[in-house]
């Protein structure tokens, strides 16, 4: 049997042409949804096909890449594309943020800062911010044409006027260089500072929906809040059990079923390079011995 | 009357001329002109498929005429032709000197977000920033148009049908507009509902001194809201005059049905 033969990551010349043209258009007006010709990906929808083809259009042959999911590099849908890429593209893979010139992440921003240079590319299931608020398409690029964002702010107001506070704790929406509104993929809010003024160019790709977009280094990100409640980041109030960290975004585990659990980096790569540095949390980073219920 | 007071108001607000519009070969609305000035009401009455709905449209710059045009003075006096306006100068009108309110009031409304959003939503658009000012607000209006402020948390859609159409025009007044679009306001509603309605639109309407053109097919509303009267039939304005001239004494054929054939009470 003949082993496939693929162009390089996968995709072919004139498409990866195509996403390019459409990458560069979005650099060029940050924020803005571009649309483009989206191809079928071998993974489904919503297993991050919009990344992938942004990741295949501008991976080069020295490039490193990192995959993350939820922060982890260890999940299956962060080593699947990881060995998508090794294999259609032979590029060298890593999981060290700082290694990395390409990134492609869903649902975070790694803990670790990043620099000039190093790409961001994020999967992103639905780019329009204003989508569950007004259905129509024509009526939403309208609103963006004309800067007419008052409707987001009307979203703001439900969540105040129904929690005592902004209740939206992922996807929350940013305003990018004063512009254009824009979703952020559905990050934790925590990150959202993060991408104000970034050192690396971050790329979005929405594969289904068929847009890209993009904020350029050194781009003004703000999130959308009101005077009197202004924006604030979340993160449970808890160090990481394995590495002690008190400044990162965590995840809850569930140990038991007695109401056990902890909190943990949801970012493995930073976990990992701080017990390397010797920090520790309560627990040990080894597994535990399975043990019998009696 | 409040009006009297200002220099402005012998200018008019809204001029039109030879308004026509054509769908295909049918003329839905055949050269209409006139001009409201600030703090007047003027209703258009006539049956359905007069062509009422059809210029109120053309009034308010959601269809292009076939031919005329429609001028509009501006909040620096200067009156515009709606067709010169860009989208987004139009757009702006629409939701900050204009209101709009509809016969459905599900057309006019948000019915899933709260009743606090929907006061608030113009104001947000035009960057109100601060949740406890658009509250007030929003609080001050629900209170105006007579409903409960404790219901301000729910949404449209648990509101009895005269409390939405309460709400769509609260909605639209939130702004402080100076010209309001009302298509059919009152139908649908029961009698008490709507003698409740109109009883608090004329209120408003007389405090805000705002201009109103009011679609309707009810006499009654007319009577009660309007200071002129537009009759329409076949896509003409058949007659014209102040509302109790019109209506205690018309002059067309037609116009003699329309008056007859409302029930004696």
């Amino acid at each position: 049997m003949n082993a496939p033969t693929y162009n390089f990551a996968y995709l072919d010349e004139q498409t990866k042409r195509m996403i390019r043209r459409a990458i560069l258009k979005a650099i060029a007006i940050p924020g803005y949804q571009v649309p483009f010709a989206s191809r079928e990906m071998p993974m489904p929808y919503g297993w991050g096909t919009g990344g992938v083809q942004v990741t295949a259009a501008i991976l080069g042959p020295d490039d490193v890449l990192k995959v993350i999911d939820q922060g982890s590099d260890d999940t299956t849908n962060a080593i699947s594309i990881r060995k998508f890429f090794g294999k259609t593209a032979g590029v060298a893979t890593t999981t060290s943020t700082t290694d990395a010139t390409v990134i492609q992440t869903r649902h975070r921003i790694p803990e670790a800062s990043l620099h000039a240079g190093q790409v961001l590319v994020y999967q992103v299931p639905i780019p329009e911010p204003l989508r569950f608020l007004e259905p129509r398409e024509t009526e939403t690029r309208r609103m963006h044409a004309l800067a007419e964002y008052g409707l987001m702010h009307v979203k703001l107001y439900e969540d105040i006027a129904r929690f005592g506070h902004i209740a939206t704790a992922y996807a929350y929406p940013v305003k990018v260089n004063a512009r254009y509104l824009m979703d952020p993929s559905p990050t934790p809010k925590f990150d959202n500072p993060k991408m104000d003024n970034c050192a690396a160019l971050q790329l979005f790709g929405a594969g289904r929906e068929k847009r890209i977009y993009a904020i350029p280094p050194y781009t003004t990100v703000v999130s959308l809040d009101f005077e009197d409640h202004p924006f604030t980041r979340y993160r449970f109030d808890a160090p990481c059990a394995l590495c002690g960290a008190d400044n990162s975004y965590l995840d809850e585990i569930v140990t038991d079923d007695k109401g056990g659990r902890m909190f943990v980096c949801s970012d493995t790569d930073f976990c990992e390079q701080r017990q390397a540095a010797g920090h520790h949390g309560t627990e040990s980073a080894a597994p535990h011995k399975e043990k019998a219920h009696v | 009357m409040s009006e009297l007071s200002s220099l402005d108001n012998d200018q008019p607000l809204l001029v039109a001329e030879g308004l026509a519009k054509n769908y295909g070969r049918l003329p839905a609305c055949r050269d209409v002109s006139f001009a409201l000035y600030p703090g007047e009401v003027l209703a258009i009455v006539g049956e359905s498929g007069s062509g009422k709905s059809t210029l109120l449209q053309l009034l308010s710059a959601q269809l292009a005429p076939s031919a005329g045009r429609v001028s509009y003075r501006m909040r620096d006096g200067v009156l515009r032709d709606l067709a010169e306006l860009g989208e987004a100068e139009r757009r702006f009108l629409f939701r900050t000197d204009w209101g709009f309110v509809h016969q459905d009031p599900a057309q006019g409304l948000r019915m899933g977000v709260s009743a606090g959003a929907n006061v608030g939503e113009r104001l947000m658009a035009v960057g109100w920033n601060h949740y406890g000012r658009i509250r007030d607000t929003a609080s001050t209006w629900l209170d105006r148009v007579e409903i409960d402020v404790g219901r301000i948390d729910d949404a449209p859609k648990t509101y009895s049908g005269g409390m939405r159409q309460r709400l769509q025009i609260a909605r639209n007044l939130v702004t402080e507009p100076r010209l309001v679009f009302m298509d059919e306001p009152t139908g649908g509603l029961d009698v008490s509902v709507q003698a409740r309605l109109l009883d608090l639109m004329r209120n408003l309407v007389s405090e805000l001194g705002l201009a109103a053109i009011v679609v309707t097919h009810d006499l009654a509303v007319a009577r009660l809201l309007s200071h002129r009267v537009m009759v329409m039939k076949g896509g003409r304005v058949i007659e014209t005059g102040l509302t109790d001239q019109v209506l205690d004494d018309p002059r067309e054929p037609y116009t003699q049905l329309l008056v007859s054939s409302i029930l004696p009470p």
